[in-house]
């Protein structure tokens, strides 16, 4: 029981850490970024050379995933999003752009890093073993311990910061935020990097434990949209909720269910369908986002 | 007063002149695809071209689907879902039940529309990218559906389905049987041209009917349009039921052509391209998700000599598209018509 309830939060904490890039984009720009996995793959890449390829140490590979993410991200919104958000004549056609995105991260991921899994040594050794009842290997603790601070510096930024509160007010009321003198352009720029510096952590801190392949961009986006759709999109609290809901969901269901076959993910989809029908606008979402 | 009665006078022919070109192009159309196109294929013997082109057209109609759903104000990630299921019903009824595959073409159609009630009733009060999202894991559930029930056989899918049989009625043979043929392929691309050629044709009478300006009122504005009395629960779920009956449609033909079907036939990759025909084609035109089948599917296709670059150029094109025009291919054409 101690060792799902331990798998659950590891798992919860990195969900929630790619959630909340996911939501932060898509609240300040109402803009479903499909690219999301594809960042996260590409994160763990950049990591991966700069530690295994290069021999450096690994939080170098964390900041080096954070700054080209977050580059790639300010470069994504201002040359790629901005423009069809201005000449669109329908919200939805940046989600062709955003797919568009993804196509092409996985053509850049193909040709630069290859079609192989990649993946660092193990940055700590040894397993915490308490009395056989919670085995976790010191690593993941690490791993764990990091997204969490990860995920309360994202909150306090937010809560605290200048920059973090035109975020908030942008995510709020777009037009009244720039009434206000808050600059729309530049924060956006801004939390599009932000979101994409996320992912590409999440994927410099996952590398060292499951390492990274090319496979894994698009089922990592379609479980982070699960997550924001459990906590509501749009609202930050909601992401950390639904990424550890998910994480704990997965753990459970996987022990618990592990004798019927491989339907975890099934009983999660339809729980969640029904939740939804009952509550549109997940667990804390406006309605109609 | 004289320039209005003008004006009026001036309206009639100006309509028959313009469904005189209507019928000029549809006849164009078809004798294009029917004509023009297997005499090129002939000529050049490129004969993989009608895989490829059967493959656009049925890829067309799910994405027809699609378009329809847009039409009501969302936006639709959940066709693979249809299609599999489609699949699926058509192949079971043909391999256990023994019924015809003509038969069953309409009956996968009716099951996903039937299927498409039960589930859209409840998720189509969502909205915006709420009902995405929900569409997009509609298509993992199916997936992981097919691959857990006993009837469609998990993981390792149903194999060596029959071809189509043939029809006929008081001994005229309307259908031959498709073993018989010796060009399967070539009879596969006629079945299904006229599949397209028929959904897109219901489609552009619903798109120009009073259904078709009802579900318009419900993309500008629900609450309004409800509020003047458009029964707006039962025109989605309706307008849903059509969408997901063109998906299962095409989903049958498509698993008949390969004569095999998998949990990984249509993945959330296939719901998501449906959605991107119909983007790159321009969702405010009945052809548009056609038109953005025939070139992101060709296009794919003929990229294949780029090698390992095919992605890459692409999705490059597919940005670069969506920069220049961000409101679909056909939106090129309407410059011309600007005035109106």
């Amino acid at each position: 029981m101690e060792q799902i309830i331990a798998n659950g939060l590891y798992l919860g904490a990195q969900y929630a850490l790619i959630a909340l890039g996911l939501t932060l984009i898509f609240s300040l720009m109402n803009v479903l970024n499909f690219a999301h996995g594809q960042m996260y793959v590409f994160g763990g890449f950049v990591c991966y050379t700069v530690v295994a390829q290069l021999g450096m140490p690994f939080i170098l590979g964390l900041v080096a995933s954070a700054l080209v993410l977050g580059v790639m991200g300010a470069l994504i919104e201002r040359f790629l999003f901005r423009p069809v958000i201005r000449r669109s004549k329908r919200d939805e056609s940046t989600m062709l752009l955003a797919a568009g995105i993804a196509f092409f991260l996985d053509a850049v991921i193909l040709l630069l890093f290859g079609e192989k899994q990649r993946g660092v040594p193990k940055i700590v050794n040894g397993v915490f073993n308490w009395d056989f009842r919670l085995i976790m290997p010191y690593d993941r603790i690490l791993i764990g311990v990091l997204a969490i601070a990860l995920i309360a510096g994202f909150i306090l930024f937010m809560q605290y910061s200048k920059a973090g509160r035109a975020m908030r007010a942008l995510a709020q009321d777009r037009m009244a935020a720039q009434l206000m003198g808050v600059d729309v352009d530049r924060y956006s720029m801004i939390g599009f990097a932000m979101g994409a510096m996320l992912a590409g952590l999440v994927g410099a801190l996952l590398v060292t434990i499951t390492g990274v392949n090319l496979g894994m961009g698009g089922p990592t986006s379609v479980k982070a949209f699960l997550m924001i759709m459990i906590g509501g999109a749009s609202v930050i609290s909601g992401a950390i909720a639904g990424g550890f809901i998910l994480g704990m969901m997965e753990s459970v269901g996987l022990s618990v269910l592990s004798s019927y076959g491989d339907v975890t993910y099934l009983v999660i989809f339809a729980t969640l369908m029904v939740f939804l029908a009952i509550r549109p606008q997940g667990l804390m979402g406006k309605p109609w986002g | 007063m004289d320039t209005q009665t003008q004006a009026y006078s001036g309206r009639a022919p100006d309509r028959t002149r313009r469904s005189t070109r209507q019928v000029l192009g549809v006849v164009l159309f078809l004798a294009f695809v029917f004509g023009v196109v297997p005499a090129f294929i002939a000529a050049t013997g490129r004969w993989d071209f009608y895989y490829t082109l059967t493959s656009v057209a049925l890829l067309s109609v799910a994405a027809a689907g699609v378009w329809l759903t847009f039409y009501i104000g969302r936006i639709n990630i959940g066709q693979g879902a249809y299609a599999l299921a489609g699949g699926y019903v058509s192949t079971i009824l043909m391999t256990q039940g023994g019924v015809s595959f003509w038969l069953t073409l309409p009956l996968a159609g009716l099951f996903c529309a039937l299927i498409s009630v039960l589930i859209g009733w409840p998720i189509l009060r969502l909205r915006g990218v709420y009902f995405a999202m929900v569409t997009l894991v509609l298509t993992e559930v199916a997936r992981l559906t097919a691959l857990a029930l006993p009837i469609t056989n998990g993981a390792k899918g149903i194999t060596s389905i029959p071809l189509p049989g043939g029809v006929s009625v008081m001994g005229v043979t309307l259908i031959p049987d498709f073993a018989t043929l010796e060009n399967p392929r070539q009879a596969f691309y006629f079945v299904a041209v006229t599949v397209m050629v028929l959904v897109y044709l219901v489609l552009w009478r619903i798109v120009n009917s009073r259904l078709g300006h009802l579900c318009r009122s419900l993309q500008q504005n629900e609450e309004l349009s409800a509020s003047i009395g458009v029964n707006t629960a039962w025109l989605r779920v309706l307008a849903y039921a059509i969408s997901s009956f063109f998906g299962g449609v095409a989903g049958a033909m498509f698993v008949s052509i390969s004569q095999s079907i998998y949990p990984s036939s249509f993945v959330v990759q296939d719901s998501v391209n449906f959605m991107l025909y119909c983007f790159v084609g321009g969702l405010g035109y009945v052809f548009g998700p056609m038109l953005g089948t025939l070139l992101l599917y060709f296009g794919w296709d003929l990229l294949q000599v780029a090698g390992q670059y095919q992605l890459l150029i692409y999705s490059g094109t597919m940005i670069a598209l969506m920069l220049v025009l961000p409101n679909g291919v056909l939106s090129l054409f309407d410059r011309k018509g600007a005035g109106k």
